[in-house]
């Protein structure tokens, strides 16, 4: 991309072009030369948006309930920006995205702006990449950003750690209280959906559920802390409980059956709770500069890896480099330092 | 890039449009499009042809499937192709055709922007190979 292609995009995106953002996206995507600058210049644009991660196993309903969320959004008067990320094939690097299909109530209706990525099997650069999109969708005025990814591994919670609030969705009969502590998912989640709730079991879920949340609670108020052993209110689960750790969220759980609608509603004023809490309690710009620490980390990373991967093939590339080593003429440790000994040399220089 | 990840894939929207449920070929040229290492967006059954402009548009994609056994392709395809001019979409998307299209209807079809038509029994190389070549990127 030239400057003045970089320009365009921006002006584009800025004035509220849809063919601009799809394509600033796609730029983004593939770190097309320039990218940069263009997320750069989309940056100084950002902070109007409310993002929304949803994460959950294939088939738990998140495209649905994302769809149904997108619609209530919009009855509201806001407009709504999707990213839905799927796997892609580790073989082929393919990847069929088929999130697009749930998206019947939408139809027609611009100002969702909906847009299937696949996680190209770069580590760490999916965040990345999505991060930048979730830049282009808030500058271009996006009112509600909604991310939507299969909750299967660190990847995928790195991706909805770039939300505001995260969303997690369970079925009902997904395993027992053990299986809701196997993956992590109770740490990440703001809010609980159990979708389906009409299924049989959904009453079970949404007990076991709230009993594993109310441990989490505990076993966080007990560590920080024993002021109020006495005050502990009775955590009965109504909106913003009044319990001594008033700055804590209680993370709460909904009921929904995505595909008739049912729930849609009560979910949204839970998520427009959780943000206005974020809000008063000085939490959200805490997660901001969270993220953008983790974020300017992680474009160092990248940025160091390239320099040394250059590094490496100008010591006769890394087959060569795995010769030495594996006839034990050399070790790993000697190898690493040996590549890095002029970069670190140089730092060192430049400093004094 | 100093990021060295520049990777460009191929994207494609696979669209079946209007009243035609047939999407067994649809299937297999999303499959055989993933294979290939596309990432491949399909569009489910009955589309519009607006919503097809509007998952195109959105996606950003390189290449445009209208996988179309109805006949009614003489209505539909321009419809699409006139929607994704008024995006500004037309010049880089390759809008392919596959199906049923009678012999008569083709050079109308191409006139109208069709890249390429292909009928029943083409084998899959053949489209993936013309996507290959002719994709604007």
């Amino acid at each position: 991309m030239s400057e003045a292609a970089v320009d365009d995009l921006v002006t584009g995106v800025l004035d509220g072009e849809h063919r601009a953002l799809a394509r600033a996206i796609t730029n983004i995507e593939n770190r097309e030369p320039g990218y940069r600058d263009l997320v750069s210049a989309l940056h100084a644009h950002t902070g109007g948006a409310e993002v929304i991660g949803v994460t959950g196993s294939p088939g738990a309903g998140k495209s649905t309930l994302v769809d149904k969320l997108a619609k209530q959004y919009r009855d509201r008067g806001l407009t709504v920006g999707v990213i839905a990320v799927d796997p892609s094939s580790p073989y082929s690097g393919g990847a069929v995205l088929g999130d697009r299909i749930r998206m019947a109530s939408n139809v027609g209706d611009m100002e969702v702006f909906f847009r299937s990525m696949s996680a190209r099997g770069q580590l760490g650069g999916l965040s990345t990449a999505t991060g930048d999109a979730i830049t282009a969708l808030d500058a271009f005025g996006k009112d509600r950003i909604i991310v939507e990814t299969v909750g299967a591994g660190q990847n995928e919670v790195d991706v909805v750690r770039t939300a505001d609030t995260v969303v997690v969705l369970v079925q009902p009969g997904s395993g027992d209280d053990v299986q809701m502590l196997k993956a992590g998912i109770l740490e990440i989640g703001d809010v609980f959906v159990v979708n389906k709730a009409d299924m049989d079991g959904a009453a079970t879920t949404v007990t076991d559920l709230r009993e594993m949340l109310h441990l989490r609670d505990g076993s966080t108020a007990g560590a920080a802390g024993h002021h109020g052993l006495g005050s502990m209110a009775d955590g009965s689960a109504g909106n913003g409980d009044e319990g001594d750790d008033a700055d804590d969220w209680d993370p709460q759980v909904v009921e929904t059956v995505a595909t008739e609608g049912e729930g849609i509603a009560a979910l949204i004023d839970v998520l427009d709770d959780h943000y206005a809490h974020l809000r008063e309690t000085g939490e959200l710009a805490r997660r901001e500069r969270t993220r953008y620490a983790e974020k300017i980390r992680q474009l160092l990373r990248a940025d160091a890896a390239a320099l040394l991967e250059a590094e490496i093939e100008r010591h006769g590339g890394m087959d060569a480099l795995v010769d030495e080593v594996q006839a034990r003429e050399t070790d790993p440790y000697t190898v690493a330092d040996r590549i890095l000994a002029p970069i670190a040399d140089c730092v060192e220089g430049r400093r004094e | 890039m100093s990021t060295g990840q520049e990777q460009r894939t191929i994207r494609c929207l696979v669209a079946k449009v209007g009243l035609d449920g047939h999407d067994r070929g649809a299937h297999v040229i999303a499959r055989a499009f993933r294979d290939a290492g596309f990432e491949v967006i399909y569009s489910g059954l009955h589309r519009a042809p607006e919503e097809i402009v509007q998952a195109a548009v959105q996606e950003d994609v390189d290449v445009l499937g209208i996988s179309i056994l109805s006949g009614a392709h003489n209505t539909l395809v321009p419809k699409v192709i006139e929607g994704l001019k008024q995006y500004g979409a037309f010049e880089d998307t390759l809008v392919i055709v596959g199906g049923i299209v009678p012999e008569e209807d083709r050079a109308d079809l191409k006139a109208a922007g069709v890249a390429e038509i292909f009928g029943p029994g083409t084998p899959m190389q053949e489209t993936i190979d013309f996507v290959r070549e002719n994709v604007s990127r």
